[in-house]
C-alpha cells in the first residue's frame, strides 16, 4: 500500500544517522530495543493517518533539525519557591541547577537512573507509554522512550513542600532534545511539578506518571515564547484509589506544538483534570492538544478544559476522548474545548469524542468557536476603556475558566501575569 | 450641556430611517425625562449618543458642552463625561466587578491627563459609594453583573455612574425590571448624584420612575421625533391617557 510505502520510507528517513544511547543496565537497554522495535513496527504518523488528520507530522519528521532563533529570557517560576532543575538544549545542567535534595523526595537525574537497578523505574519505564498505545498509535512517545538519555526521576514518599521546576533552556539554535521523566508518587504522597522554557529548536518530552492510592500530582507548564520552537510532548498517567491528577498548560507562541495528555483512572474514586489555554498569532502558529481520558473505575472524575485564543492565520487543535469501560459505573466526565477567534483567519479544529460501555454515567462535552462579544465590548468601552485594553480583558475572561482548574492562586498569578504580558506586547 | 440638532439616523445594514430629526437641549444640572411607547426610538437615540455600531448618522449633530460627540469612539465620549446606564446590562464572566471598575475609573482618569488612583484609594472611593446603594463586597469581587438579579444589575449600573461621576448620564428603562423597593433604591442613588453640573436624560416608558426622580421637562417622543415637551405634568398625563390620545392630538 502507499500510505505504508510512505510510512516505512519516512520512518527509515527520520531514524536514519540515529542509534540508541549507549550504556545503561541491561532492563533499560532492553526497554529501549523493545521500543525501537515497536516504532519501527508502527511507524511514524502521516499526515494521512487519522489522529494526524489537523496537524501535519512534517516538522517531527524532517530528518535534520530546523534551525530556531532563540528568544528573549523565557517565562519562569520567579514568584514561587522552588526546587530548581535546568536543562540546557536537553542535557542536565548540574551548575544551573539546585541541589538534587529534597525531604520526602529521592530525585535522580535520568540519565543516571537507568545504569542502576531501581525497582520501581524498571516496572515503570516504557509501561504506561506501551499501555497508552491501546487504542491509537503515539510514535513520538516510542520514540522517546528509545532516544531519550537524559530527564529527571522523581519519588514523592509523602508531601514535598517546595515544587519541582524544571526549567529548559536553550542556547544552541539547532538543539534537538528528547528527554524523559519518571514520576512515582507514593500513597499519600504529595508532588507539584512545573515546567517551562523551550529546551531546544525541536523538543520532544515524554513523561510517565504513576499515582499510587491517595496520592496528588499537580502539574503546571508554561510552553514559553521562543516563536519558532517545535515540541511534541506526552504525558501518561495512571491514577490509583482516590488519588488526584491536575494538569495544567499554558502556551504562548510556537509554530508548532502537540501536547498529548493519556490518563488511565485505574483505581476507584480518583480524579484527573487536565486544562490549557493556548494563545497564537500568525499564520505559522499551530497548537494541538490531544487529550484521551480512560475510565477503567468506579466514581472516578475527569475534566478537560481547553480555551485557545487565535488571531491573525493561528491555528488551533483538540482532540479528545472520554472512554468509559464496562465496570465504570458512576463515572463522571467533563470534556469543553473553546476557541475564541480575533478575526476571520484564525482556524479552529475541534474532534471531541465519547465512548461509553458503561450505563450509570455522566459525562458531556462541547466545543464552540466565536468571535469577541461586540456587545460585552462596548460596554467595557462605554465606560471609558479603550478597544485593545477592552479585548484584552475579554480574552483573559475567556480562559479564565480554564486557568480556575490551577489550584495553587500563586501560580495562576503567575500565568496570569504571563498571559496579560503577552497580550501587551501583541499591540 | 447636551446639545442635539436635527439628528436623523438609520439603521447601517438597512435602509430604516430610526430617528427623522430629532432636536434636544438639556441643561446643565437638569433632569429630562423622554417618554415614548416601544419602536419610538429611545433606545437608537441613547446608543447613538454613546456609540454603539450599527447606526449611521445621516444628519444632524449632538454637542455635549460644544464638543462633537458623533466624531468620537465610546470611550473618548466617556472620558469627556457621558455615560449610558444600559437597559440590560451586560455579563461578563471572568473580570471581577472591581477589576473592572477600576480599569474604567483608570483608562478615564489617563484620558483626560489625570493620575491614576491606586488600589488601596479606589477600594475605599467604590466601598463609600456601594454602601449607599446596599451592594456589599460579595458583589464586588463577582464577574460583571453574573448572576446577579435584575435589581442588583441596575444597582451595579448606578454604582458605575457614581465612581466615574460623569457630566452627562442617560438612563435607558432603568426602570425595567425593578420591583418597588429596587426602584427606590435605584432613584435614591440617581438622586444622590443630582448637581448643578451633572445633567441627566431618563428615558423610559411609564411615569412611575418619574415619581421618585422628579424631573424638569418631560419629552414625548414618536416615530423617531420628539413631538411635545412640557414639564412633569406631560408624564401624569400620559400614564392617564396613554399615547394613543397624545398621538391624535399631535397629529
Amino acid at each position: 500500500m502507499a500510505l505504508a510505502k510512505a510510512k516505512s520510507d519516512a520512518t527509515e528517513a527520520r531514524l536514519a544517522g540515529l542509534s540508541l544511547p549507549e550504556g545503561g543496565a541491561s532492563w533499560a537497554r532492553e526497554a529501549r530495543q523493545d521500543a525501537l522495535n515497536r516504532l519501527t513496527g508502527m511507524g511514524l504518523p502521516q499526515r494521512r493517518d487519522e489522529y494526524w488528520r489537523f496537524t501535519s507530522p512534517a516538522e517531527f519528521l524532517a530528518p535534520e533539525t530546523p534551525r530556531a532563533e532563540i528568544a528573549l529570557d523565557a517565562p519562569g517560576f520567579d514568584d514561587t519557591e522552588v526546587l530548581r532543575v535546568v536543562f540546557t538544549d536537553g542535557v542536565f545542567d548540574a551548575e544551573a541547577s539546585d541541589d538534587l535534595a529534597q525531604e520526602n523526595l529521592e530525585i535522580e537525574r535520568y540519565a543516571d537512573a537507568v545504569t542502576k537497578d531501581i525497582h520501581w523505574i524498571k516496572g515503570l519505564l516504557g509501561v504506561l507509554e506501551t499501555a497508552g498505545q491501546n487504542r491509537v498509535d503515539r510514535p513520538f512517545a516510542t520514540f522517546n522512550t528509545a532516544f531519550a538519555e537524559d530527564g529527571i526521576v522523581l519519588r514523592a514518599t509523602g508531601k514535598v513542600s517546595k515544587p519541582v521546576h524544571l526549567d529548559y533552556r536553550r542556547s544552541d539554535d539547532r538543539a534537538e532534545a528528547v528527554l524523559r521523566h519518571m514520576v512515582r508518587v507514593e500513597d499519600g504522597a504529595e508532588l507539584t511539578l512545573l515546567e517551562s522554557g523551550v529546551g531546544a529548536a525541536r523538543l520532544n518530552t515524554g513523561m510517565e506518571v504513576d499515582i499510587a492510592d491517595r496520592g496528588t500530582f499537580h502539574h503546571v507548564r508554561m510552553q514559553g515564547r521562543d516563536h519558532e520552537r517545535r515540541a511534541a510532548t506526552h504525558v501518561f498517567a495512571r491514577l490509583g484509589e482516590e488519588s488526584v491528577f491536575k494538569s495544567f498548560t499554558l502556551s504562548l507562541n510556537g509554530m508548532m506544538t502537540r501536547n498529548e495528555v493519556i490518563i488511565t483512572l485505574k483505581g476507584d474514586d480518583a480524579v484527573a483534570h487536565v486544562a490549557g489555554a493556548a494563545l497564537g498569532d500568525g499564520r505559522d502558529f499551530h497548537h494541538d492538544d490531544t487529550v484521551f481520558i480512560t475510565h477503567d473505575a468506579v466514581n472516578c472524575e475527569s475534566r478537560q478544559v481547553f480555551k485557545k485564543v487565535l488571531r491573525n492565520g493561528a491555528t488551533g487543535v483538540f482532540q479528545g476522548k472520554i472512554l468509559v469501560e464496562p465496570d465504570a459505573q458512576k463515572t463522571d466526565g467533563y470534556q469543553i474545548s473553546q476557541s475564541l477567534l480575533l478575526d476571520e483567519d484564525a482556524n479552529f479544529l475541534a474532534k471531541p469524542e465519547l465512548e461509553i460501555y458503561a450505563d450509570d454515567v455522566q459525562c458531556s462535552h462541547g466545543s464552540t468557536s466565536g468571535a469577541i462579544d461586540e456587545t460585552a465590548l462596548f460596554y467595557l468601552k462605554s465606560r471609558g476603556i479603550p478597544e485593545d485594553k477592552a479585548q484584552d480583558l475579554l480574552v483573559l475572561a475567556f480562559v479564565a475558566e480554564a486557568l480556575a482548574e490551577i489550584e495553587d492562586e500563586g501560580l495562576a498569578e503567575t500565568l496570569r501575569g504571563q498571559l496579560a504580558g503577552w497580550l501587551e506586547r501583541r499591540r | 450641556m447636551l446639545k442635539i440638532s436635527g439628528l436623523k439616523v438609520k439603521l447601517e445594514e438597512e435602509d430604516k430611517q430610526i430617528l427623522k430629526g430629532v432636536d434636544l437641549e438639556v441643561g446643565a444640572g437638569q433632569v429630562h425625562a423622554i417618554m415614548g411607547p416601544n419602536g419610538s426610538g429611545k433606545s437608537t437615540l441613547s446608543y447613538v449618543l454613546s456609540g454603539r455600531d450599527g447606526y449611521e448618522v445621516t444628519e444632524g449633530s449632538a454637542e455635549l458642552e460644544g464638543v462633537d460627540l458623533l466624531d468620537m469612539e465610546p470611550e473618548e465620549r466617556a472620558a469627556a463625561g457621558l455615560f449610558l446606564a444600559f437597559q440590560y446590562p451586560v455579563e461578563i464572566p471572568g473580570v471581577g466587578n472591581m477589576t473592572f471598575l477600576r480599569t474604567a475609573y483608570n483608562a478615564q482618569r489617563k484620558a483626560r491627563g489625570e493620575d491614576e488612583a491606586s488600589a488601596a484609594e479606589f477600594l475605599k472611593l467604590v466601598r463609600e459609594k456601594a454602601k449607599d446603594l446596599k451592594i456589599d463586597a460579595e458583589m464586588l469581587k463577582r464577574p460583571v453583573n453574573v448572576g446577579f438579579s435584575g435589581g442588583e444589575k441596575k444597582r451595579n449600573e448606578i454604582l458605575q455612574m457614581a465612581v466615574l461621576e460623569p457630566k452627562m448620564c442617560i438612563l435607558d428603562e432603568t426602570d425595567s425590571g425593578l420591583d418597588v423597593d429596587a426602584m427606590k433604591l435605584v432613584s435614591d442613588g440617581v438622586n444622590a448624584l443630582r448637581d448643578a453640573g451633572r445633567s441627566f436624560l431618563v428615558i423610559t416608558h411609564y411615569q412611575r420612575l418619574l415619581d421618585h426622580i422628579t424631573p424638569d421637562v418631560v419629552h414625548i417622543m414618536a416615530n423617531g421625533r420628539i413631538v411635545k415637551t412640557g414639564g412633569p405634568e406631560l408624564a401624569l398625563e400620559v400614564e392617564k391617557n396613554g399615547y394613543a390620545d397624545l398621538m391624535d392630538e399631535v397629529q
